[in-house]
């Protein structure tokens, strides 16, 4: 009796505790898209994540800042000491107060963040017809379907469907929850030039991005995999020999 | 009792000094080796012992986050998300203890229902099941003010609601409200004071969970035929059988909760809390964690706000009463064929709370709340009380020993020795 | 209790079979894996580790003064030493330092001195910086907790500090730029 309904429990529990993630917004189906880092072996294509990277900082880096993200953060994606010496030293951060109390710029360092586009989130509303460009640190994280729902965004801009009024402004995007997004198209064709020769089609731009944003909000993924089996597989084990254990002690009373 | 030394049976000289003088060797082999326990537990009297477990992972996993933690309104979502990217394991160790909340809230469930199952509420054992109540309480306040810490949008309107559910008091309701938040809204110092609580309170659950085992080895346990042990052939000693069936479940346990931390550590969790809290802008829909949702739907299932907050805490509070609802002196719903049905409905109910506390608050959802509302009450208020004298039970087996080797029929003398004999 | 607890009392005690000690050495091995990552989050994270280095401009440091500059959350000290202050260093047999170590060992350029400005006593930080500190009885660095005197290239000379105060590692980058760490 009590196997049947441990294994109820487990069947309801389990359904059941989608439940949250399936209560927020109305639902708009986002559609699957193959990723290197899908399931629960998959690690990151270190080159997509790079040339997102390179679409980040052309494209989205203009409105959309990654304060949680510093230059040293760029080598877990292959690139060396001197290309994110290089990449750090393109930007000027502010430092200071130095001896006179002033603040003053400088290039920047591997230990700084990434710049912020705007000062505050005032000045980023107020540039921005009052929309505020979120911060991307951890926006794979922070929004249901994750990577797949940034790809369907970034390859979801259309003309709006006959009937529907856009408000000022306004873009119609098929994924956006209510279909009205303040950002414009922010990819076209050729927009990004990659220097490994990747076409510069859209669906490739909103994929490496996606990876790149995905591996921004998870950085710890592929650790956290690896070691997960490893743990899995010695409890396994564990637990058989508790098993045996168990049934030795057992043997005499049943 | 004489002054004096403690009589030891220990041999080993350092064990048998520190023994005569403090016997918590003697205690511990009274109460966790030789302990008699009855010798047909099932699987589901595992849960106990893995919510201790479970205690001492989250206090561990706790102390070691609260060194890199900020308790500041401006700093708390950078300081929790510098502990998942620039603290060694800092990714780990959170998510141990944010799945281990509801890895917790899982086995402490599953331990509830299996008390309400097998009766485990009635006589002697009333204060036991009480104390677990107040154990119970003490976890929902700690999950709450931890869920708030990261400061992200869900912990920040999560924190608003449930802290508004006070105003709903007439005449003190606000000035309770304002005492929670110190301040006019949910800011700084009610994340302050959050932290120092959320910091405390595992500590004093510490303390009840001992007194709770206290309890429990002053009236022994219960078991899955309800039936008290009558002698020596009914149970068995905690060591070694106990442990090795504790260990094994442990391990189990263990599988899951690592199934969580390392491939779904934000499955249970709602992605808006990776947004930072911003007090002008409310989320479209606020769910609570999923431990609270039966609780949160029994709360909108009342059209009136006073009303719902009532019924949310009785929903709760009504537990410390059951042992004198249930009138009927047959423990387990074994031998309980209409209560047994009545009380699966109950479970049922529970989950479809769930569901609907994740929902939003439209039809059907609002209609269905109020069925499962009704009877969640029902089978307490009324069922209950009323099978008490209505319902016929199953006959009960003369003794554990007589169900457990006899095969529920009349057995020969010598099975009864059967133990002994191996002994 | 009688004959039912008894059973193990007598022969229950865990007996020490193969499986008992596979799976005991099991436990052992995640036991101490688990307090692994504890025991690691404790030490200096990721970003600690990257701010560990710092400029420092040392243009406007006049011959005879001294800067004190912030690194890893300790003093340094940046002294633009005399030649006088040199010559007193180099001029001191070993034999009379209590931790013998030659001046030249100590700096990379003569004038320059830059060492971490913790007393090797008990951490505290010495007075010398300012023109207007006492700086010892050897015209280098004096600790006010215990008396600690130390000379012109920061070697300890007398007191109860046991070693010369350290050298950071540092690097000029340019005639008036040193990083360091």
């Amino acid at each position: 009796m009590f196997r049947t309904t441990l294994g109820a429990f487990a069947l309801i529990g389990g359904l059941l505790a989608t439940s949250p993630a399936r209560a927020a917004g109305e639902a708009i189906a986002i559609p699957n898209h193959p990723f290197s880092f899908d399931g629960v072996f998959g690690t990151y294509d270190r080159a997509s994540a790079q040339r997102g990277f390179q679409v980040y900082k052309e494209v989205c880096a203009n409105c959309h800042a990654m304060r949680l993200l510093s230059y040293r953060n760029l080598r877990e994606l292959g690139l060396t000491d001197q290309q994110v010496a290089a990449i750090a030293s393109q930007v000027q951060v502010q430092d200071g107060p130095n001896d006179e109390g002033q603040m003053f710029e400088r290039p920047g360092r591997p230990s700084d963040r990434f710049r912020s586009p705007f000062p505050n989130q005032q000045a980023a509303r107020a540039a921005n017809n009052g929309a505020y460009p979120v911060d991307l640190s951890v926006i794979a994280k922070a929004r249901n379907g994750g990577a797949d729902y940034l790809y369907a965004l970034l390859t979801g801009y259309a003309d709006p469907p006959p009937g529907v009024t856009m408000g000022e402004g306004m873009n119609y995007n098929r994924y956006f929850p209510g279909h009205q997004i303040a950002m414009g198209n922010p990819l076209n064709p050729d927009q990004v030039e990659f220097a490994d020769g990747t076409p510069g089609t859209v669906e490739n731009m909103a994929r490496d991005v996606a990876t790149f944003l995905q591996w921004a909000a998870e950085p710890e993924l592929e650790q956290r995999r690896a070691m997960g089996v490893k743990i899995i597989i010695f409890l396994t084990i564990l637990g058989g020999l508790a098993y045996a254990v168990k049934r030795k002690v057992w043997a005499d009373v049943h | 009792m004489a002054i004096g030394l403690h009589d030891s049976d220990f041999k080993n000289p350092v064990i048998r000094w520190v023994d005569q003088r403090m016997p918590i060797f003697t205690m511990m082999q009274k109460e966790y080796g030789t302990f008699p326990t009855p010798r047909n537990f099932n699987y589901f009297w595992n849960f106990g012992a893995l919510a201790m477990v479970n205690l001492m992972i989250m206090i561990a996993t706790g102390i070691f986050l609260a060194m890199h933690y900020t308790p500041h309104t401006s700093y708390a979502f950078d300081s929790v998300e510098r502990i998942m990217r620039d603290v060694n394991f800092g990714w780990l160790i959170r998510y141990v203890h944010m799945n281990g909340a509801s890895m917790f809230f899982i086995v402490v469930f599953i331990h509830i229902w299996r008390g309400m199952y097998y009766g485990s509420y009635k006589a002697p054992r009333e204060l036991l099941w009480m104390l677990g109540v107040v154990i119970f309480l003490l976890m929902m306040a700690t999950a709450f003010m931890g869920y708030v810490l990261p400061w992200g949008q869900m912990s920040f309107w999560g924190a608003t609601v449930i802290t508004n559910l006070f105003s709903a008091f007439p005449f003190v309701g606000d000035w309770i409200v304002t005492l929670l938040w110190g301040g006019f809204s949910v800011d700084n110092p009610t994340l302050n004071r959050f932290f120092s609580l959320h910091y405390l309170l595992p500590f004093v659950i510490v303390g009840v969970v001992f007194l709770h085992v206290v309890a429990l080895h002053i009236t022994g346990s219960n078991n899955p035929l309800g039936v008290e042990p009558k002698g020596p052939q009914d149970t068995l000693p905690f060591h070694p059988y106990y442990t090795a069936k504790d260990s094994f479940g442990l391990v189990i346990y263990f599988i899951v909760f690592a199934g969580f931390v390392f491939f779904a550590p934000n499955f249970l969790g709602h992605p808006d809390n990776y947004i930072p809290a911003d007090p002008l802008v409310t989320p479209a829909h606020i769910v609570p964690e999923w431990y609270f949702l039966p609780f949160y739907a029994i709360l909108r299932a009342v059209p009136d706000k006073l009303g719902g907050v009532l019924l949310m805490f009785g929903s709760i509070l009504v537990l410390f009463v059951l042992p004198w609802l249930d009138g009927s002196p047959v423990r387990s719903m074994r031998f309980r064929p209409v209560a047994r049905i009545a009380f699966l409905l109950w479970t049922v109910c529970f989950f479809v709370l769930m569901y609907c506390g994740g929902m939003p608050a439209e039809e059907p959802y609002v209609t269905v709340s109020r069925i499962a509302t009704a009877y969640y009450f029902g089978y307490f208020l009324v069922i209950l009380p009323l099978l008490a004298r209505l319902e016929k039970p199953l006959p009960l087996p003369e003794s554990i020993a007589r169900a457990v080797l006899g095969g529920g029929g009349p057995m020969p003398a010598g099975a009864a020795a059967k133990p002994m004999d191996k002994a | 209790m009688a004959e039912g607890a008894g059973a193990s009392a007598s022969d229950g005690t865990p007996r020490r079979d193969f499986l008992t000690l596979v799976t005991t050495a099991f436990v052992g091995v995640g036991v101490g894996a688990i307090a692994w990552p504890f025991i690691a989050s404790m030490q200096p994270a990721r970003d600690v580790l990257a701010l560990s280095s710092t400029d420092v401009d040392i243009a406007p440091v006049a011959e005879g003064m001294a800067v004190t500059v912030m690194w890893r959350g300790k003093p340094v000290f940046v002294r633009n030493r005399t030649p006088a202050e040199v010559q007193e260093a180099r001029t001191v047999p070993l034999s009379q330092l209590p931790d013998p170590a030659t001046d030249q060992s100590r700096v990379q350029k003569d004038q320059w001195l830059i060492v971490v400005g913790i007393c090797t006593h008990l951490g505290c930080v010495p007075l010398g910086q300012k023109p207007t500190d006492p700086r010892g009885e050897y015209g280098g660095w004096f600790c006010p907790c215990h008396g600690s005197h130390y000379d012109t290239s920061g070697r300890i000379r007398k007191g109860p500090a046991p070693r010369n105060l350290d050298v950071p590692q540092y690097a000029f980058t340019s005639d008036t730029k040193i990083k360091i760490g």
